[in-house]
């Protein structure tokens, strides 16, 4: 066999995707575990540089990564159930605090979508593209089918979610601190509501008990900018 | 530790069978986290079973899961393209938005609960 049929059929296997992200992803925490546990060196962040620029290099197109990708990214379904277990431990401090929780939710994610559509119409953005805006606090899948009922792009949507997940993930905890809000929470709460799932990924690090209440705010933000969104985008738009 | 990932599959379909049958608009796993929740609350399995172990497996690592969709977006940054300052000052101005409403009205619900809690 030539060379470069050889490099062809590993170059379109699925195990070059799946290799190529639990590489990035090594890297990237070695990183982050050198730079002491710092939210700024985030892995999610530098991992997918790195596969891109390794795509880039390799001349391998992002649907063929994903056939190995897809594998990886199957676990985020088990892994959100999996949430349930942070949350069972954290289950005494849930039942004293429902009421910051729920009202905390209701009032973030409305926020989120206000101030979202506000702030891209203000800035010159088109009617589309705040339409676009306006889910991507909640959970990607959601995002996605948010965006496509009420007039948006879902293709931006999903770029936006993401960005809006990492934003949370790099500097979310920082920001916070910086607002002194130091009950753990309230800190899991707020990055769950603005930066869903990869927000979460974050809080798990940062401790349990944000991680647990950042899970928990991204499941009810889900189901908050669900209910919001068909009442405040009449009003906005 | 495959029972353990059997067990949150199992709780997955099955939230995927509800969000299908009453077409709620959150994920199947969203629901699938809520049954696994009151599945833990009515019996809490041992800090060395397998579900736990899986559990924690799967969250330690939860970054990793979001790589594949994060390069997603470096392939398809072009769409932000020519609206590039109002979607990524839009995005970030509205997240921190979120972010400290969530925050503040967290923390003053968490400071009225207490002081019904004990009062003075």
């Amino acid at each position: 066999m030539h060379l470069d049929e050889a490099w062809t059929s590993v170059s379109t296997s699925p195990v070059l995707g799946v290799a190529l992200t639990l590489a990035a992803y090594q890297l990237a925490r070695w990183l982050w575990l050198r730079a002491g546990n710092h939210p700024g060196v985030n892995p999610v962040l530098i991992a997918i540089v790195v596969v891109g620029f390794a795509l880039w290099v390799l001349g391998i197109d992002y649907d063929t990564y994903m056939e190995g990708g897809s594998v990886i990214a199957l676990l985020l379904g088990p892994a959100t159930v999996a949430l349930a277990w942070p949350l069972h431990l954290e289950m005494a401090l849930v039942r004293r605090a429902v009421l910051p929780i729920l009202l905390g939710v209701a009032a973030g994610s409305a926020v989120a979508i206000v101030v979202a559509v506000g702030s891209t119409r203000l800035l010159g953005g088109s009617e589309e593209l705040a339409l676009a805006m306006a889910p991507k606090s909640t959970t990607t899948p959601v995002a996605i089918a948010l965006s496509q009922t009420i007039g948006g792009i879902p293709a931006l949507t999903a770029v936006l979610t993401i960005l809006t997940g990492i934003t949370g993930a790099v500097i979310g905890p920082r920001v916070l601190t910086l607002m002194r809000v130091r009950n753990k929470v309230v800190r899991g709460l707020a990055v769950g509501v603005a930066s869903h799932g990869i927000g979460t990924a974050q809080m798990i690090q940062e401790s349990r008990t944000e991680g647990a209440f950042s899970g928990l705010a991204m499941a009810l933000t889900a189901l908050a900018t669900s209910v919001w969104l068909p009442l405040l985008v009449p009003l906005l738009t | 530790m495959i029972p353990g990932l059997l067990v949150l599959l199992g709780c997955q379909l099955v939230g995927e069978f509800v969000v299908r049958l009453l077409d709620v608009p959150v994920p199947g796993p969203v629901v699938g986290m809520v049954l696994l929740l009151a599945l833990l609350q009515l019996h809490e399995p041992a800090k060395d079973s397998g579900l736990v172990k899986t559990c924690e497996g799967l969250l330690k690592h939860l970054q990793l899961l979001f790589v594949p969709a994060g390069v997603g977006v470096v392939q398809y940054l072009s769409v932000i393209g020519a609206s590039a300052v109002p979607l990524v000052v839009g995005l970030f101005v509205s997240w921190f938005a979120a972010l400290a409403t969530t925050a503040g009205v967290a923390l003053l619900l968490v400071k009225v609960v207490r002081r019904r809690a004990s009062p003075a």
